[in-house]
């Protein structure tokens, strides 16, 4: 009897002689979650899963039906269309065909999917008659978002016949700079609401008449800042508002592009000639004019070369790094500006510099912006908020390995963290924090420079997991102010900060000194 | 060590206790994997298909580029390397699930071969040409198939039809 009790029990035991391995198992798993459970709650305080960014709100569009024209239907202005609902059956077609052949290519599903923001193309100006056709085009395409629309577009030669059309509610304006003062001051005079294109204007002057032009008239004023939509910025916002990155005294902005496309040596459209194009009205606001000929083609196609048409890296890439970085620290106008620069890569002929640097000071603030730009390496650097605590890193190499996230890393030397530092629970090594949104989704964005673009938040964005174009959501914004009677995000306030602070930047470089900026006389010293 | 009528091996003592050792490893091995991504609410399989490199390279990007595919791809992982890896542990249906962890990890080892000239994005953990970790766990599986040790140590022992050693 015992002796098959002992065999029964050796049965038993070698039947089971594997199962403590199983709980020495689930013991270490336990003592990992729960130490991972304690470096998550000590880290920072469950600011991950609780203030995600704002819903979109659906419904506002079906309440009064806008009627919108375009001025200026190019590369910006056919996206800014696209972003209300109306793209050229060129484009639906080559989008369709992507997705065909690239499964991960998403851009047609985003155009797709995105809202039906209740509005008509009606109007189309461009001073190259292949994009007014083209925006035409796009105002009649029946593949879009939403119902077939409901009206076509006209063609204005010339802006002013546009803003004349009684029956324009609003108007896009993502013309070359130095046209931007003149069409939105006439624009909100007609009584129209406008979405400009950044940089706000081409000189300091015309931005602080602009500013007083569209408070004077109270039109719903945006400017094409889309990355005041960007879900990473609101993100990286709060978590400075939390003081989690200490006191912050530098702010290192960058931009790196390498290629003909990112210098802008854009192609010159083999139909571009002196009768498709309106040259005399294309140059008449430009300290310089040029004769109609090879010179004229090519500031035609490359305007952001010359100061006569644009400010080169100032209006173009460092106004989104500054409305991004004022956007997350309420920045405002800098005291001091100062930078240089030179033509060191791209010597075509162009006058703005292709390797610029600008520093700006806040001494209110103890804060200096550093702004770096080269157009000759594609180094990704990203920007950084460095803090006494913890710097974040946003886009760049260690973007939190994917678009448009950013990483939180703690300062060995910081105070706020010492004792976790000491104790082990926080390792400088990795990150405290890390935003990767749709890092579950995957994207196909293939060329260098849509990547720059990618990592700065600027082409996709995400919402409730869904990923929208921030740029439809900037015009939707505009929309529903107008609707609405509200502030849209990127307002003319704010938009005064980027414009003033990007023409103290363009100034130093000019005229070789540091720009003083006066808040009581609103000038330049 | 020989084979008894109902197809159960019997071995001496170190044949079994490296047989068994071998087991516990790997299941432990997969058991860890299989849990962290499941603990893990931004794990997907996403990272590593995209890598894929030689000839199920599209049938990656095909899965990745669909959310229900790539859904499948990433609760099959999970949930298939906890359970392959507690059976092997337990000693559960321990030859079939030494059978389907082959089956795992020689896809893994398919889908991101250390071939020469393939080159991969995500860094190595060590130096691989041809023969690499996944493919030596394939094998060592392939041997616990081959020389099952859950009907003498694990819970096999107890659905075991005849008299084990």
């Amino acid at each position: 009897m015992s002796e098959n009790n002992n065999m029964e029990r050796r049965e038993l035991l070698k039947g089971l002689a594997t199962v403590p391995v199983f709980g020495l198992f689930l013991v270490n798993l336990w003592q990992k979650m729960r130490r991972d459970a304690i470096k998550k709650s000590n880290i920072l305080s469950n600011l991950v899963q609780e203030n995600s960014a704002p819903a979109v709100i659906k419904g506002l569009s079906d309440s009064r039906h806008l009627n919108i024209g375009i001025i200026g239907y190019g590369g910006r202005g056919s996206h800014l269309i696209r972003g209300a609902g109306f793209a050229t059956k060129g484009w639906t077609d080559t989008a369709a065909n992507n997705a065909k052949n690239n499964k991960l290519d998403k851009q047609f599903e985003t155009y797709m999917t995105q809202e039906d923001l209740n509005c008509s193309l009606i109007g189309v100006c461009d001073l190259f008659d292949v994009r007014a056709n083209q925006g035409l085009d796009a105002s009649k395409n029946k593949i879009r978002p939403g119902e077939k629309p409901r009206s076509t577009a006209t063609r204005y030669l010339h802006y002013t016949e546009l803003l004349a059309n009684d029956e324009i509610d609003a108007v896009i304006v993502a013309t070359p700079d130095h046209w931007h003062a003149r069409i939105a001051t006439d624009a909100a005079k007609a009584g129209k609401h406008v979405y400009c294109e950044k940089g706000l204007t081409r000189t300091f002057d015309e931005a602080i008449a602009l500013h007083d032009i569209v408070k004077e008239t109270g039109i719903t004023f945006q400017l094409g800042h889309q990355n005041r939509q960007v879900e990473a910025n609101e993100k990286a916002k709060q978590i400075i508002r939390q003081g989690l990155l200490g006191k912050v005294n530098l702010v290192e902005l960058a931009t790196n592009r390498n290629s003909p496309w990112g210098a802008w040596v854009w192609n010159i459209h083999p139909k571009g000639n002196v009768k498709t194009i309106d040259w005399d009205t294309f140059q008449e606001p430009s300290p310089n004019k040029f004769p109609f000929g090879e010179e004229a083609l090519k500031r035609f196609f490359r305007w952001r070369c010359w100061f006569d048409y644009g400010t080169g890296l100032s209006g173009d890439l460092l106004s989104h790094d500054f409305d991004a970085i004022n956007q997350i620290m309420d920045l405002g106008i800098p005291k001091y500006a100062s930078s240089t620069g030179g033509i060191y890569f791209y010597k075509d002929g162009r006058d703005v510099p292709d390797v610029w640097n600008a520093t700006f000071e806040y001494p209110d603030k103890d804060l200096t912006v550093l702004y770096s730009a080269t157009l000759s390496s594609n180094e990704p650097r990203g920007n950084r908020i460095m803090g006494h605590d913890a710097t974040m890193q946003m886009g760049g190499q260690s973007g939190g390995g994917s678009i448009h996230g950013f990483i939180v890393t703690a300062d060995s030397e910081s105070t706020q963290y010492k004792e976790r530092l000491e104790k082990g629970i926080i390792n400088t090594k990795y990150p405290i924090y890390t935003y990767s949104p749709g890092s579950k989704q995957i994207d196909g964005v293939t060329s260098a420079t849509s990547r720059y673009f990618a990592n700065k938040g600027l082409l996709y964005t995400y919402r409730e997991g869904k990923r929208v174009d921030p740029t439809h959501l900037h015009i939707k914004d505009w929309l529903d102010s107008i609707r609405g009677g509200s502030q849209p995000k990127c307002n003319i306030d704010v938009a005064l900060h980027e414009a003033v602070a990007c023409h103290m930047a363009t100034e130093s470089y000019l005229q070789g000194r540091r720009i003083e900026w006066d808040p009581k006389k609103r000038a330049l010293v | 060590m020989k084979n008894n009528p109902s197809g159960n091996y019997k071995y001496v003592g170190s044949q079994l206790n490296g047989l068994v050792l071998l087991r516990v490893l790997i299941g432990w091995h997969f058991l860890y994997e299989g849990v962290s991504k499941l603990i893990n609410p931004y794990w997907s399989s996403a990272a590593y298909l995209l890598d894929s490199k030689w000839i199920f390279s599209s049938l990656a990007k095909t899965i990745v580029s669909n959310p229900t595919l790539l859904g499948i791809s990433d609760f099959v992982n999970m949930w298939g390397l906890t359970l392959v890896g507690a059976t092997l542990i337990l000693g559960l249906f321990s030859r079939y699930s030494a059978l389907v962890g082959m089956g795992f990890v020689l896809l893994y080892y398919l889908f991101a071969p250390p071939f020469l000239g393939l080159e991969y994005s995500r860094p190595g953990e060590g130096s691989y040409i041809i023969v690499n970790k996944n493919l030596i766990e394939a094998c060592a599986l392939w041997v616990l198939y081959a020389f099952p040790t859950g009907h003498v140590i694990g819970l096999d022992r107890f659905f075991a039809k005849s008299e084990p050693n």
